[in-house]
């Protein structure tokens, strides 16, 4: 096939910009992202562009194609008309640093502030025991390649900057009922996701559902289920009781484990290496005998 | 060295201001270069021996190309199969590479993957499970047992987040006790380290920019762990991601270290070949391991006429055969899909060479016929996403196309196996970046466990090292000025060449002439090709703007790319033999007389040298774990003395390479590298 396509091209940085036309040839089979990178080698080499698996696996290369939040990777240009005029912008609800790159540092903020795993004390590696049905529920949310399109088109966030302190988002409050689905996680992190994630500002309106490149179903699956565990918590009496009497418990003190994995080794498979081994130090690259 | 929360000595060497754009200073005591699952676990590994470090990555915290990994990590836990253990696996990767391998390196993988797996899961992994709730494991070409932990065929992502969630929660420890989160292990994404910087012989910090903003930066450390990845960008055909520039082997190279094996480049066999936008785009080997057949055009499953002799025993010679392994592995011999990666790829390439290809100019990878579509899409989902979305094809339905595509270097960094020491001090590799362990040939899922365990060793020696430190290096402001003048280059170059031309020059030569099948005529005019590319990067110039200019960016990887194409291009010509990732259409079989030559590049007066080194001899009692049969299919003959079926039993012989079986049953190692001397003692 091969024919010239129209492409509007948001180009600027924080300071402001605009979309810029470039006419661009397209060849059978490329999608979005092939086109950018023609745009780059022939047009413009310095235009911004974030991506790097071009599969649909590492997320990078999220951007809003036609106004609709998509991986460029895995937009065909075969979705469109040959005579439609195509738009790509940078992701609204981060700011720009220039072109289509947008700052995701939010996401890594927020990513920071929900509890690590916390396995159960005394089960040493190698012991871990769980059924595949148990831990199917959290695979689903592990898929997540944090392409951050559901934080991008959330509206608890997408136009209320002001929320972004309270709110985590959809890909980390699914984070965190992922932890609390976890077979072996020992935390309670429901009120956390109430109380400091702010799972409340989610009015289940799925948008973070129907823009997942993965397909999780983040409300149904992960969202909802959490919603309902808080509320079964909050009105037992006896874990409102056991709330009063132990606070925040001793389970908040516990971080993972700081043991020093060669100190510490595993089910024995024929090696025990212990520290002090590695304590010599060849400077001579192949030394083996 | 230090302890985490102190400033170190570095501090007073830094900041010398050298005018217009001021340069960034960091202080760390390890500096890892690099966010993938080496990267990572060197990190996590020299935080938790209580140094400060920096993780420096080219793309986002989270994106590195191991997220493309599929199939699983190899390790021998024995969960599917009880009598899996480290010396199948050790046997398993000396065959695979040929026994080029470094088999130091080989036995450290074989040992302790499981270990590396099991802490996976205290940091929050969910692999897949056993119905007794173990990790599973699936077969995989080369792997005698089924020994493949995965999660579905999306490992390398589980691989990844677990390691940045395993970091994360260190960075909220780090926090609860300093209040900030980045005291003792930061995180610099989006950041590119151009220049190695020492101090005399010895590391004293990194030099780079800063991507979104191209501010200039500079570390000072003494301990530099690279963990870089591979070279697949030299290539046009890839499954690479634009990082993989060999930054690593070409910035060790530049501050003194050796490459070696660089003449063996991996092409995995299933690349898809349609469309053309993703051509090379991987097609997981879990296929194949989970009953997906290679065809051709005419229908016939054609790796059956492809069985080398060396493997000829292990493999299947009917469909009925090959069938039955998958539910009855211990009665039958594997089907030749599953042959190393290099003897499938070649072989899907002589299909289509003679005329019997798919219209892509593939061949055909049918799981369809094979199992339910409900199946499929359970055991391979990110496969049936993956060819929906990209090529708008079911592969429930029918079958895919496939072609052999440039997927991994198995030459590198050569290392200390024991403490992925480069030789140059203060410098370590893990990873791609070094070379040794996979010798020739790469099994698939020795990858991440290759990973795990030499990024644990790196992220320990490079904290053994400090701790035997006597002296702080300091950097230099002559090396500074002069990291500083070659990243300005092409932003002061104006009317040169274009980065992306000559991108796609180099990668179409590297391509079509040192690629899957090689030729001296050829190799000689890539090198010629390769020369002329070598004056031209120098004039490559760019838009003056700093902030996020990926024609920049591609402007300064050139010359790595190139360097690493040099090496791989010299070797493959020097090596007059086929074997694993290394082709000769010129000398087609494999000789014995080569397998202990190593090819090794180093840098002089910046030009690429190359030189030959021999291989050590083996271990006694490593050799001894194969039969004598067997070796004489890859050692000469003076080279078979000392192996066990040749010393009368006990009786010992009095020569220093007499195999006695009295030394080699008791439990101390003459290496010193296993304390434990545990080698009798393996196997679950």
């Amino acid at each position: 096939m091969g024919y010239q396509a129209q492409f509007k091209v948001w180009r600027g940085d924080a300071e402001g910009g605009d979309f810029v036309d470039y006419a661009v040839d397209v060849e059978e089979g490329e999608v979005v992202l092939d086109i950018m990178h023609r745009i780059q080698a022939t047009q413009a080499g310095d235009m911004a562009v974030r991506w790097n698996c071009k599969a649909g696996k590492c997320g990078s290369c999220s951007a809003e194609v036609n106004g609709r939040p998509r991986l460029m990777c895995m937009t065909r240009m075969s979705t469109f008309e040959e005579d439609e005029e195509i738009s790509v912008a940078p992701i609204r609800t981060f700011p720009v640093i220039r072109d289509l790159v947008t700052d995701v540092d939010f996401n890594y903020q927020k990513a920071r502030e929900v509890p690590a795993f916390a396995p159960p004390e005394g089960l040493a590696p190698g012991e871990y025991r769980m059924s595949q049905v148990d831990v199917e529920r959290s695979q689903e949310f592990r898929k997540c390649i944090e392409c951050y399109l559901c934080q991008n088109v959330c509206h608890v966030v997408r136009d209320h900057e002001e929320n972004k302190q309270e709110f985590s988002g959809p890909r980390y409050l699914m984070r965190i009922a992922e932890l609390d689905m976890h077979p072996l996680d020992v935390r309670n992190r429901k009120e956390d996701a109430q109380e400091e994630h702010g799972l409340g500002y989610c009015n289940i309106t799925k948008c973070c559902t129907e823009v997942c490149p993965e397909h999780i179903k983040i409300t149904d699956n992960a969202l909802i289920p959490m919603k309902e565990r808080v509320v079964d918590r909050k009105y037992d009496p006896l874990v409102w009781l056991g709330k009063k009497i132990f606070k925040r418990q001793e389970l908040e003190q516990r971080g993972a484990t700081g043991a020093r994995s060669l100190d510490a080794p595993g089910p024995d498979n024929g090696s025990a290496l212990d520290a002090d081994h590695i304590a010599h130090i060849e400077q001579r690259g192949g030394a083996q005998a | 060295m230090t302890d985490p929360g102190t400033t170190t000595a570095f501090e007073a060497a830094g900041a010398p201001e050298t005018g217009e754009a001021p340069v960034t200073h960091h202080t760390y005591d390890v500096v890892v270069i690099g966010a993938g699952g080496a990267g990572l676990r060197a990190a996590i590994e020299a935080r938790l021996r209580g140094k400060r470090v920096a993780i420096i990555s080219k793309s986002l915290f989270g994106k590195a190309h191991t997220v493309m990994a599929e199939g699983g990590i190899a390790a021998s836990m024995g969960n599917a199969n009880p009598r899996d253990n480290w010396e199948v696996h050790f046997r398993d990767t000396m065959r695979g590479g040929k026994f080029l391998n470094n088999w130091r390196m080989a036995e450290l993988h074989a040992k302790e993957a499981p270990q590396r797996v099991w802490e996976l899961e205290t940091y929050g992994a969910l692999f897949d499970r056993t119905p007794e709730g173990k990790i599973s494991q699936r077969n995989f070409g080369g792997h005698q047992f089924p020994r493949l932990a995965h999660v579905g065929d999306r490992t390398g992502l589980e691989l990844i987040r677990t390691l940045q969630q395993k970091i994360v929660s260190l960075q909220q420890e780090d926090f609860a006790r300093t209040g900030d989160y980045e005291s003792d292990l930061a995180v610099y994404h989006e950041y590119t380290v151009t220049e190695l910087l020492k101090d005399g012989d010895r590391i004293a910090g990194a030099f780079g920019y800063r991507r979104p903003t191209g501010e200039l930066v500079c570390f000072h450390s003494a301990a530099v762990v690279l963990a870089t990845g591979g070279v697949g960008k030299s290539f046009k055909v890839t499954s690479n991601s634009w990082e993989y520039t060999g930054d690593g082997h070409a910035l060790a190279m530049r501050a003194g270290a050796k490459l070696l094996n660089m003449e063996f480049v991996q092409f995995h066999p299933t690349g898809m070949v349609w469309p053309p936008s993703v051509k090379g785009i991987l097609v997981t080997e879990s296929v194949r391991g989970d009953g997906g057949v290679l065809k051709n055009s005419e229908g016939e499953r054609f790796m059956f006429n492809y069985i080398p002799e060396v493997f000829r025993e292990q493999y299947a010679t009917s469909e009925d055969e090959g069938d039955r392994w998958y539910t009855d592995a211990d009665n039958n011999r594997r089907p030749p899909e599953l042959l190393p990666r290099d003897e499938v790829a070649r072989a899907i390439n002589n299909e289509v060479k003679e005329g019997r290809g798919s219209p892509a100019g593939g061949v055909y990878l049918d799981v369809s016929s094979r199992m339910p579509a409900a199946e499929i899409t359970r055991r391979l989902p990110s496969m049936y996403h993956q060819f929906k979305e990209l090529a708008d094809v079911d592969i429930t339905a029918g079958p895919m196309e496939v072609g052999p595509t440039c997927h991994y270097v198995m030459g590198g960094v050569e290392v200390d196996p024991d403490t992925a020491a480069s030789a140059v001090p203060g410098l370590f590799a893990a990873g791609e970046v070094a070379g040794g362990m996979h010798g020739s040939n790469r099994l698939g899922g020795n990858s991440l466990s290759d990973l795990l365990v030499f990024g644990c060793r790196a992220g320990a020696g490079a904290a053994a090292y400090l701790d035997g430190l006597d002296e702080v290096p300091s950097v230099s402001e002559q090396s500074i000025t002069t990291a500083r003048e070659d990243v300005e280059r092409p932003i002061h170059n104006s009317g040169g060449e274009n980065a992306y031309t000559v991108h796609q020059e180099l990668q179409q030569t590297m391509n079509d002439l040192v690629g899957i099948i090689r030729k001296a005529d050829e190799m000689e005019l890539a090198l010629k090709k390769l020369h002329e590319l070598k004056d031209r990067i120098p004039r490559v110039a760019v838009d003056g703007r700093r902030a996020y200019n990926p024609g920049w960016h591609l402007a300064l990887d050139l010359r790595n790319m190139l360097m690493v194409s040099e090496c791989i291009a010299k070797a493959a010509l020097e090596r007059q033999e086929s074997r694993g990732g290394h082709t000769r259409d010129d000398y087609p079989t494999m000789d014995e007389n080569w397998r202990q030559e190593l090819l090794v590049c180093s840098l002089r007066d910046d030009e690429v040298h190359l030189e030959h080194q021999g291989q050590p001899a083996m271990r006694h009692d490593l050799f001894d774990l194969f039969e004598l049969d067997e070796l004489k299919k890859y050692y000469t003959g003076d080279e078979l003395g000392g192996h066990r079926s040749d010393a009368p039993p006990r009786q010992s012989r009095g020569t220093e390479d007499a195999g006695d079986e009295a030394e080699r049953s008791s439990t101390t190692v003459e290496t010193g590298g296993d304390p434990g001397g545990e080698l009798t003692g393996g196997g679950a």
